[in-house]
């Protein structure tokens, strides 16, 4: 096989779990659009939030450390001890719920029946303000995030490769992240996870029916300020698997909250309201970015992947405007 | 017990149908408009002047921009920062390629080109509605700052990359550039506000105005009325256009004076200028002037109160900062959905009944 072929092969591979990465966060999108009409523009900072709050946790730091020390003039820093990462992630998931709560609580009650632009806004306005809540409540240093997943390079993947080029040519193997890998495995199993959620448990079934009729919902005795919480909880703690996923790959800082602006063309490749379809344009956006930036990029400056997603959604978009799976857009007057 | 209708007698159409149809409000807008011109250029300081004042006159121009494309039109868009982009770099091209021109013209076509890019990135919202929509002008947000990041041509292959206005002046006093004065700038700004603003006003109650909101109520029924819903959003999406492009030129030539693309006019800057018309009110021009003084007023305010009086660290104030514009954006649609400019109606509503409100 020559090097050109192994190299767009591994680009392409690449582009999958880069893709896989855009489905985790478009996921919790598509969880909330379906169950309440909100477009969730808070999901990539509730990855973040979920994400220094694992981290906060897991070293002991204590909350609002900087404010305290701003006003009392005290010197505090953390509790001095580490916690399990398994518990931490378990406390951190509490702390997603409780926020679920608040919003539902606080912002969401109050906004019923107004229009779906309003709810986007205040969705925008959430972020906001969870993103300087968590700066506030963590600091907004640089932070590793380490949960005991592999990562940097398979040698063994490496290895193997490099046979299978021609004898004599310039190539040194494959280079995948195995933190992508498990990634892709993760991200596999939560959905799985959510099919069988949904399908076999009470609460599934409700938050099916919710989805396809409020009123009929109700009217069969399904609570709906009980099944956003749960919704949103359900995002939230989607959200932590996509922070950890995220933190663990770039570092847990302010830049991860963009990742929403990543998943935004993921979604309406795949319509906001088709799970499967947050994966599927998940992963076409990830080959397509990768490739579009391995063969065209060099030619017209490079970094294309800042733009190149919305572009390719918004050609799909043209032919059909309600996104590859999404439900048929009816207008009636 | 003066503000009335009463005793006001209109006897031609051209009466009736005036933007102030009360007499004590067309007094309070002469006095504004003094005041503006006027009493501030008097007291006016260089700290005030760039801090609060340009920065509120140029995001009124932005805010009633994206207003009439929002909230008139009923195209959300989350490009602004994009346009405005546009805007600067073409006032910069055409800045260095005819130093001769007036700055006036300069900004008036760098709105021109905008407009022309607009219109561009609008022709989607023909066929895409809603949220999806939103989404896609993302693509005209990130693809132009890269755009003008990537290609040496627009930022003339500067070392830097950054764009630097040159000196340009009008009547002999320098608007642009290092020399310029606090009050010449706000003049100028505060002309060119003037007559835009009085342009969207009465765009906006014309037939093209009344042909966007068709359209925002509902699509199909302004088609099926004889809305051309192709020249209704396109004209929106040009119109809107002309006025970021102007606000995105006067930001770069009067208000910063050197620019780097990704941080001037990065996606904070759409989100900022969508903060403002929502807080504001939407479709509402007076709902602009409104959102567009409390979103530059407020970080102001907030940065003397954390960072002056209480001392506290920069970093924790501009976290508190984020903290406060979120919650009151929050705030603001829970308890008035329509903004500052509803506030503002129920206000004189309440006021022409006074003192006897039964």
């Amino acid at each position: 096989m020559s090097p050109t072929f192994l190299y767009t092969l591994e680009v392409i591979l690449n582009g999958l779990m880069a893709g896989v990465m855009y489905a985790l966060v478009a996921l919790g999108f598509v969880l909330i659009f379906k169950a309440s009409g909100i477009f969730n523009y808070a999901q990539g900072v509730m990855a973040l939030f979920a994400a220094l709050t694992l981290v906060g946790i897991q070293q002991g730091q204590v909350p609002f450390a900087h404010l305290i020390n701003a006003v009392f003039g005290t010197e505090v820093r953390d509790f001095g001890w580490t916690v399990p990462t398994l518990l931490a992630i378990l406390l951190a998931l509490g702390v997603m719920v409780l926020f679920a709560w608040a919003v539902n609580a606080l912002v969401l009650r109050h906004l019923v029946n107004q229009a779906p632009i309003i709810l986007f806004m205040a969705t925008i306005g959430l972020a906001y303000f969870m993103e300087g809540l968590g700066d506030l409540m963590w600091g907004s240093d640089l932070k590793t995030l380490d949960v005991g997943l592999p990562s940097g390079g398979s040698f063994w993947l490496e290895d193997v490769t490099r046979g299978w080029a021609a004898e004599g040519a310039d190539y040194y193997g494959m280079y995948i992240d195995l933190l992508d890998v498990w990634a892709t495995v993760i991200a596999v199993a939560l959905v799985a996870a959510l099919m069988l959620f949904s399908q076999y448990t009470r609460t599934g079934r409700a938050l099916r029916a919710v989805a396809d009729d409020h009123q009929a919902a109700l009217s069969v005795g399904i609570s709906l300020r009980v099944i956003w919480v749960i919704v949103w909880s359900i995002a939230g703690f989607v959200a932590l698997v996509a922070g950890i996923m995220w933190g663990a790959k770039l570092g847990v800082q302010f830049s991860l909250s963009l990742i929403a602006l990543k998943a935004l063309p993921v979604l309406m490749l795949g319509g906001f309201t088709s799970i499967p379809g947050a994966i599927v344009g998940g992963l076409i956006i990830g080959v397509g970015e990768k490739l579009f930036e391995f063969s065209v990029g060099p030619l017209i400056g490079g970094a294309t992947e800042n733009w190149f997603a919305y572009v390719l959604a918004l050609l799909f978009l043209v032919f059909r405007p309600q996104g590859l799976f999404g439900e048929r857009i009816i207008e009636r007057v | 017990m003066f503000y009335r209708e009463a005793g006001d007698f209109k006897t031609s159409y051209r009466d009736d149908g005036q933007t102030f149809p009360i007499a004590f409000d067309r007094w309070r807008y002469y006095f504004v408009l003094l005041v503006g011109f006027v009493g501030i250029p008097l007291v006016l300081t260089e700290y005030t002047a760039n801090a609060v004042m340009i920065p509120f006159l140029i995001w009124a121009i932005v805010a009633i921009g994206l207003n009439i494309l929002t909230g008139y039109c009923g195209q959300v868009s989350l490009g602004t920062g994009g346009f405005m982009a546009v805007g600067a770099y073409a006032a910069y091209k055409i800045m260095t390629a005819a130093p001769e021109l007036n700055i006036l013209f300069v900004v008036l076509l760098s709105g021109g080109v905008t407009a022309a890019v607009g219109m561009l990135f609008g022709l989607p919202s023909l066929r895409i509605k809603g949220f999806y929509l939103a989404v896609a002008t993302l693509a005209a947000q990130f693809f132009l700052v890269w755009l003008f990041n990537r290609v040496p041509w627009f930022y003339n292959n500067s070392a830097s990359g950054q764009i630097t206005a040159p000196e340009r002046s009008i009547l002999g006093m320098a608007v642009t550039g290092p020399q310029a004065g606090a009050v010449p700038k706000y003049l100028f700004c505060l002309v060119i506000l003037f007559a835009l603003a009085w342009l969207a006003r009465n765009l906006t109650r014309g037939r093209l105005g009344r042909s966007w909101m068709a359209i925002r109520d509902m699509d199909i029924a302004a088609e099926i009325i004889g809305v051309n819903p192709l020249r209704a959003k396109l004209s929106a999406f040009a119109i809107s256009s002309f006025f970021v492009g102007v606000g995105g030129a006067l930001f770069f030539t009067v208000y910063l004076g050197a620019v780097e693309v990704g941080e001037a006019f990065g996606i904070n800057k759409s989100f900022l200028a969508l903060f403002m018309i929502i807080i504001g009110g939407l479709g509402s021009i007076f709902g602009s002037f409104a959102g567009a003084a409390f979103m530059v007023l407020m970080p102001v305010l907030l940065k003397n109160l954390m960072v002056d009086t209480l001392s506290w660290p920069t970093a924790i104030a501009a976290h508190f900062e984020f903290m406060i514009v979120g919650a009151l954006i929050v705030f603001f649609l829970v308890v008035e959905p329509h903004g500052l400019a509803a506030l503002w109606r129920t206000a004189k509503e309440k006021l022409r009944l006074w003192p006897f409100p039964h």
